[in-house]
């Protein structure tokens, strides 16, 4: 496991990035991770995709599905793509600080 | 060449006529390191008895949400060369017809910047770029698409790569040209082939005839198998010729010696409908009873011939076992014409898409769906009127659900009334 450190905090990713543990998640991991996630600069609509990824998963446990996602944000999915150009799942998510997506993938 | 890791059982894999997949990657593994370090973690994994690949692995390129398969190895201390060794998926041409000008060109991109090894193809039709790292993603994807016009295939909870039949291409049988079909549905819905967006999975298959050489019926979720409606073509000349032994039955596969066909008891009495009549002289076949199972024409392929009316059957729901236990695919729409521009299976692909994302749970599958809500939900969604050809019987217990519209008076009673003709 690897560990980066990003304005005076320090995360600790797997692999493809994700961090650790939900509870690490802190905004500068957002801004940390960004570039690497093909996005220049974080708007409102990418802190409200992240923050309904955040809520759904405190309440629910898990990440919502795609239909979900796109529901509750009223963003279409082409569009949830131009915000996060890897996908919901590795980039909005990972943004997030959830847990890697698993199963069929 | 002496390659880094001793191999010992691999070795024993070289013997025996079959192809070896080992001596083959031993070849590019003389170039490749990262082949040299799978051979070794192959080996362990044979000593061990276990994977030592991680968990998972969620890599891909930008603007696409499946189409890659991260791999990471548990050892690369051991094996550092494939600490990565990702897995991109290809579509494939149908029924996957190449030229070598094309195949020479994706080799020498996946020798730059891959392991140099493939899976011609993946069981759902993609030809597999195998092993890569996380670096390499973008520029392979970017000459595949720039340099080849090629693109990622599927994986993840949205369509993936359909696949079909040779068809006909070169089958005399094929009563669909599925290459046609297969490419209008890849190139209709690439959308939902790269960005997922199911409850899960979804695989279509066509197959040019019931022989189903893709399997259509047991490995896609919507399955479309060719079929006809008129008579069944015979030339009684080449009847005669197969029953006279100037003509190899089923083609030689059960060997090429010229004999006499037994026409009564390969044919007729194996006909499981019993629609079949032979004379002596001619073949006479009640078409009106006849499921199409292809048996008189397989086995007399120069005398029998589908008809000219042809179309496809839609069946629905085939899975795997896991969760609710494996199931093929249930017929949904006994005939229907494909021609292009396919508007009406568009038609039914939207309607049946658009139910499941509706009520699918997370990761279900179509089949499940159709069984947890029932086939007649699924047949009004799709707005297809149920019909005799759905069933293999008819339901044996009376639990029947009933439309309260289709009950004269409806669901709701008064008690009242009902304690007044009946005493409590």
């Amino acid at each position: 496991m690897a560990q980066i450190e990003y304005k005076g905090k320090v995360f600790n990713l797997d692999e493809d990035g994700f961090i650790d543990s939900f509870d690490n998640w802190c905004p500068e991991w957002v801004e940390y991770v960004k570039e690497s996630e093909g996005i220049q600069e974080l708007t409102e609509e990418h802190w409200k995709v992240i923050h309904v990824l955040q809520d759904y998963y405190r309440k629910h446990g898990i990440a919502p599905m795609v239909r979900i996602l796109t529901k509750v944000t009223g963003y279409k999915l082409k569009y949830i793509y131009e915000l996060f150009p890897s996908g919901p799942g590795k980039g909005a998510c990972k943004m997030a600080g959830l847990p890697k997506p698993t199963g069929c993938v | 060449m002496a390659l880094k890791h001793a191999t010992p059982m691999l070795d024993e894999l070289e013997k025996g006529p079959w192809p070896s997949f080992v001596t083959d990657i031993k070849r590019v593994a003389a170039r490749k390191p990262m082949c040299e370090d799978l051979l070794g973690l192959v080996e362990m994994s044979y000593e061990h008895k276990e994977g030592h690949w991680k968990h998972g692995g969620i890599v891909g390129v930008f603007g696409y949400g499946g189409g890659v398969i991260g791999r990471y190895c548990d050892r690369p201390d051991l094996f550092p060369n494939v600490a990565h060794f990702h897995t991109m998926r290809v579509n494939q041409p149908a029924s996957k017809f190449y030229t070598t000008e094309v195949l020479r060109k994706l080799c020498d991109i996946w020798e730059e910047h891959g392991s140099g090894l493939t899976n011609m193809h993946g069981s759902t039709g993609d030809l597999i770029l195998l092993g890569t790292t996380t670096d390499q993603l973008e520029p392979v994807f970017y000459r595949l698409t720039h340099e080849l016009g090629m693109d990622l295939g599927g994986s993840g909870s949205n369509m993936r790569t359909p696949e079909g039949c040779v068809g006909k291409a070169r089958c005399e049988w094929s009563c669909l040209d599925t290459q046609d079909i297969i490419y209008d549905i890849t190139m209709r819905y690439q959308d939902e082939l790269h960005r997922p967006m199911f409850p899960y999975k979804f695989k279509f298959k066509a197959s040019g005839c019931p022989n189903d050489c893709v399997a259509a019926i047991a490995r896609a979720d919507c399955s479309i198998i060719g079929t006809w409606r008129d008579k069944i073509r015979i030339d009684q000349e080449a009847v005669r010729a197969y029953v006279g032994g100037e003509l190899v039955p089923n083609g030689g596969s059960h060997g090429v010696e010229k004999r006499k066909l037994d026409i009564q008891k390969e044919v007729i009495d194996l006909c499981p409908t019993r629609c079949m009549e032979w004379d002596g002289k001619n073949l006479k076949i009640w078409d009106e009873d006849c499921t199409r199972c292809m048996h008189c024409i397989n086995v007399m392929p120069r005398a029998l011939r589908p008809g000219t009316d042809v179309g496809a059957t839609i069946l629905c729901g085939a899975k795997a076992p896991i969760l609710e236990g494996a199931q093929l695919s249930s017929v949904i729409i006994p005939f229907m014409k494909m021609e292009p521009p396919y508007e009406e299976f568009h038609e039914f692909v939207e309607k049946m898409w658009d139910w499941w994302m509706e009520h699918g749970k997370n990761r279900e599958r179509l089949g499940e769906l159709i069984q947890r809500l029932g086939l007649r939900e699924f047949l009004k969604a799709v707005e297809v009127q149920p019909d005799p050809r759905m069933v293999n019987t008819t339901r044996y217990n009376p639990y029947i659900f009933y439309d309260p519209a289709d009950v004269p008076g409806g669901w709701e009673r008064d008690a009242k009334s009902f304690r007044e003709r009946h005493h409590a």
